[in-house]
């Protein structure tokens, strides 16, 4: 219980760290969301009462604290360039991409289980040769360039989905995430094959130690002695890595999605960015940063599940 | 282990349900609806009286109409008012409300909406583009169905203004919920993805043809093409020349028209070197503004020679063009002149989401350094553009287009009078003043428009500016939809388009 405090605590204090951090970089950095929304009607005059309406103008420690309170009290504030609420324009655009995110880690396990184990245990065959030379070759490959060969291959000379057709899972789910299985494709595809190579080395490494040997001299079957004791062992790292990968895909997703079209967090990140919508930028930030504290928090949790000696 | 295997066994099984969900991708064949590829979300306010961006206008046209609404070519009819009176003195101004117009929420449009938008407008704290002209507005009163607007003093364009939006004044949020009575009505938007129309079935006037249209945002302009191809787009306005090349063999049909849009390197005149008049005109001498179209624009825009577009037609002057041949000796000579013969170097600021000012400032580089003008691209952003360079007038040189709000020579030519805040050039030309100072004061319509040309003789004959081109604007449209109209303003009108 104690340790679980511990990390609640840590998670806490990160989190408040990372406000902070998107606050004030804000703040720095050029750019007036006032004149953004004037646009070529600006003058001088019309940017000085805008920013007075807005409230930028008054000190930065003031304008932290308020928006931490109301961050507290479940309030993001309004959007700029929306006028509407920050948390009613988001909550569509989480959904989209946690169901693509979703997609992309299913796949991974999926696939890179089943072919991490064949070729842990066919470590030796000419197959294996082949599927390690593939897989360095597609680890190589950003997702964002698979990405674009996905629409291509399957968009153009399949055509089993229309590029830039995105459906909203609000109107049509099942359309929505056949949809989105390509670009989880494509960010899933490195993703997979870094947990084979992960899986099939952790798995060998472990094959040679005493304890494999030992059971093999009790007459154990090879088979049993891989899924029973090899397996089991080598799963820690390999799991570890999933978490990690899971808050890398959420955060990887923004790219992707602008290679698909696919209206998520990404897409709005970016274009709030441009045009200076802080409320909506800090709010994605900080809960991109959220995605990632809970999912390392998740791992740190599961590893005791798995192993009772391991102290985090 | 068991359990190991039946979780991996759902997983896998999972999997494979989601790839059989594919084959369920493309049915698109309702006849009465579009989708149409808008370059931008419409970060804006909804609210018609509020938005600035060009491109939110030009979607709120639909939505709204004003007491008159512009045709395609410009002509101001009546929609909201059924007629209206102008007096013999120019002074005051009677529209007759039309009978039964709707707004989209189902109420009638009444004189009270008509006075709350005015004055809505009027306040000269509001930050509406309207604020400067209804600052002449002496008295505006409803009598019976009959709106009477009296002015200070006359002023010819007052009609282009009457284009004003007409809300409802029971509407308690225009900012996210707009209600217009124009031919198609608001329905939902999701930011970044798309914003929904539909079709306004008490339209008071012709109706619409397609019933559901669809705004969709494709904010990445690399993969256009491949959603028209794909068919999840059926028209995109404003498609690069490139662009046309890829769609060629596509079920597409091009439309050409122009983008009304003055493009120019703009001079900030307060520059040491651009407060010489004969630095400017060197600079319009050595550019060749036909090559830049060939090289640039596949040969297509048209040439221009002054602040104005020739979809302006009466006010617009083709013989300005022809002012500055490219003749780089004349060019040499007069840097010479003006003391800059060993050379002049300075930045041309140009707003990094616009590629067709991009290629155009690319070209001018080049042609620059026939003259030994040394000219460096500066690529800022937007919206650093708009703080520094329109607001700030802190640059050398910027290549943008400059475009119309309203049909007015004024909205063209206001902004180069020596005290306005749009100004950004720093032009100042006593004679340039009291030209358009006499032109906004005269009652009557073919002096003012002769006053106004010799404003654009004067800014051609200074050279404020080294004018370049009107852009030529190609439309995309799916070859089963037809009645795409082209406008002399930035709007685009969706009632007009049809199947078939």
């Amino acid at each position: 219980m104690k340790y679980v405090i511990k990390k609640l605590l840590t998670t806490l204090i990160t989190l408040f760290a990372v406000s902070a951090l998107v606050f004030f970089s804000f703040s720095v950095i050029p750019g007036n969301p006032a004149v953004s929304r004037l646009g070529t009607e600006a003058t001088p005059e019309k940017i000085e009462k805008l920013t007075h309406e807005m409230g930028l103008d008054r000190p930065l420690p003031e304008r932290y604290g308020e928006w931490v309170l109301n961050i507290l009290h479940g309030d993001f504030g309004k959007s700029y360039s929306y006028n509407q609420k920050v948390t009613s324009l988001l909550s569509e655009k989480i959904g989209t991409t946690l169901i693509l995110s979703v997609i992309a880690i299913i796949l991974t396990v999926a696939v890179a289980f089943p072919l991490g184990i064949y070729t842990a245990r066919k470590s030796d065959s000419k197959l294996d040769v082949v599927l390690t030379s593939l897989n360095q070759l597609i680890m190589a490959i950003p997702s964002f360039f698979s990405g674009i060969l996905i629409t291509l291959l399957f968009g153009f000379v399949f055509k089993l989905f229309t590029p830039g057709a995105y459906v909203s899972y609000k109107v049509n789910f099942l359309r929505c995430v056949g949809y989105l299985f390509f670009p989880a494709l494509a960010i899933a595809l490195p993703k997979i094959s870094m947990v084979v190579k992960l899986l099939k080395d952790t798995a060998l490494k472990e094959a040679n130690k005493d304890y494999v040997v030992t059971a093999y001299s009790r007459g154990n079957a090879t088979r049993a002695v891989f899924y029973k004791h090899v397996l089991k062992n080598a799963m820690i790292p390999v799991i570890t890595f999933l978490g990690m990968t899971f808050a890398d895909i959420i955060a990887g997703s923004i790219i992707v999605e602008q290679v698909f079209s696919v209206p998520g967090l990404g897409r709005i990140l970016l274009t709030s960015i441009s045009g200076r919508d802080y409320p909506m930028v800090q709010a994605i930030i900080l809960l991109l940063s959220v995605f990632v504290v809970i999912s390392n928090l998740a791992v740190d949790f599961m590893y005791r599940a798995f192993d009772k000696r391991i102290r985090v | 282990m068991k359990t190991i295997k039946k979780i991996m066994g759902l997983i896998l099984m999972s999997a494979t349900l989601t790839v059989a969900f594919c084959g369920c991708g493309s049915d698109k064949a309702d006849s009465s609806s579009i989708t149409i590829g808008i370059p931008q979300d419409l970060e804006d306010s909804l609210d018609p009286h509020v938005a600035v961006a060009a491109g939110t206008k030009e979607i709120l046209f639909n939505i709204f109409e004003g007491l008159v609404k512009p045709d395609k070519n410009g002509d101001l009819n009546p929609a909201v008012a059924d007629s209206y009176e102008i007096s013999e003195d120019g002074l005051t101004y009677t529209f007759h409300l039309r009978k039964g117009v709707k707004f989209h929420d189902g109420s009638t449009v009444t004189a009270d909406d008509v006075l709350f938008c005015i004055q809505k407008n009027a306040d000269a704290d509001s930050s509406s583009a309207y604020a400067s002209a209804f600052s002449n507005i002496k008295e505006y009163r409803a009598e019976g169905e009959n709106i009477i607007i009296t002015l200070n003093q006359k002023d010819t364009d007052f009609l282009q203004y009457m284009t004003m939006a007409i809300i409802p004044k029971s509407n308690a949020n225009p900012d996210t919920n707009p209600i217009g009575t124009g031919p198609y009505k608001y329905v939902s938007r999701s930011p970044q993805e798309n914003i929904v129309l539909t079709r306004f079935d008490g339209y008071w006037g012709e109706k619409a043809h397609i019933k559901d249209v669809t705004l969709k945002i494709c904010a990445s302009a690399d993969s256009i093409v491949m959603y028209l191809l794909g068919g999840s787009v059926d028209l995109f306005a404003r498609v690069t020349t490139t662009q046309v090349d890829q769609l060629k063999d596509g079920n597409f049909d091009i439309l050409e028209g122009t983008m009304n849009l003055v493009q120019a390197m703009y001079l900030n005149n307060a520059f040491e070197p651009f407060k010489d008049e004969r630095v400017r005109q060197a600079l319009c001498y050595a550019i060749d503004r036909q090559e830049i179209l060939n090289i640039s624009f596949a040969g297509k825009g048209t040439v221009i020679g002054s602040s104005m577009f020739p979809a302006f037609g009466k006010y617009y002057i083709d013989e300005t063009k022809d002012v500055y041949k490219t003749d780089l000796e004349k060019a040499k000579a007069l840097l010479k002149e003006a003391g800059y013969e060993t050379g002049l170097s300075f930045s041309i600021t140009v707003p990094s989401n616009y590629q067709p000012h991009i290629d155009t400032a690319t070209v001018i580089v080049e042609q620059l350094k026939k003259i030994g003008v040394d000219a460096k691209i500066k690529l800022v952003e937007w919206d650093s553009w708009v703080a520094d360079t329109y607001v700030g007038r802190n640059f050398e040189a910027t290549v943008v287009g400059v475009d119309a709000s309203q049909m007015t020579a004024r909205a063209m030519l206001e902004r180069f009078t020596s005290d306005s805040g749009k100004n950004f050039i720093n032009y100042s030309n006593s004679e340039y003043d009291a030209k358009f100072a006499e032109a906004v004061a005269t009652t009557d319509d073919a002096k003012a428009t002769a006053l106004y040309k010799d404003c654009e003789w004067i800014l051609t004959n200074t050279a404020a500016n080294v004018y370049i081109q009107d852009l030529a604007e190609f439309v995309a449209i799916n070859k089963k939809y037809t009645g795409y109209e082209f406008y002399p303003i930035y709007v685009m009108d969706i009632s007009k388009i049809r199947l078939k």
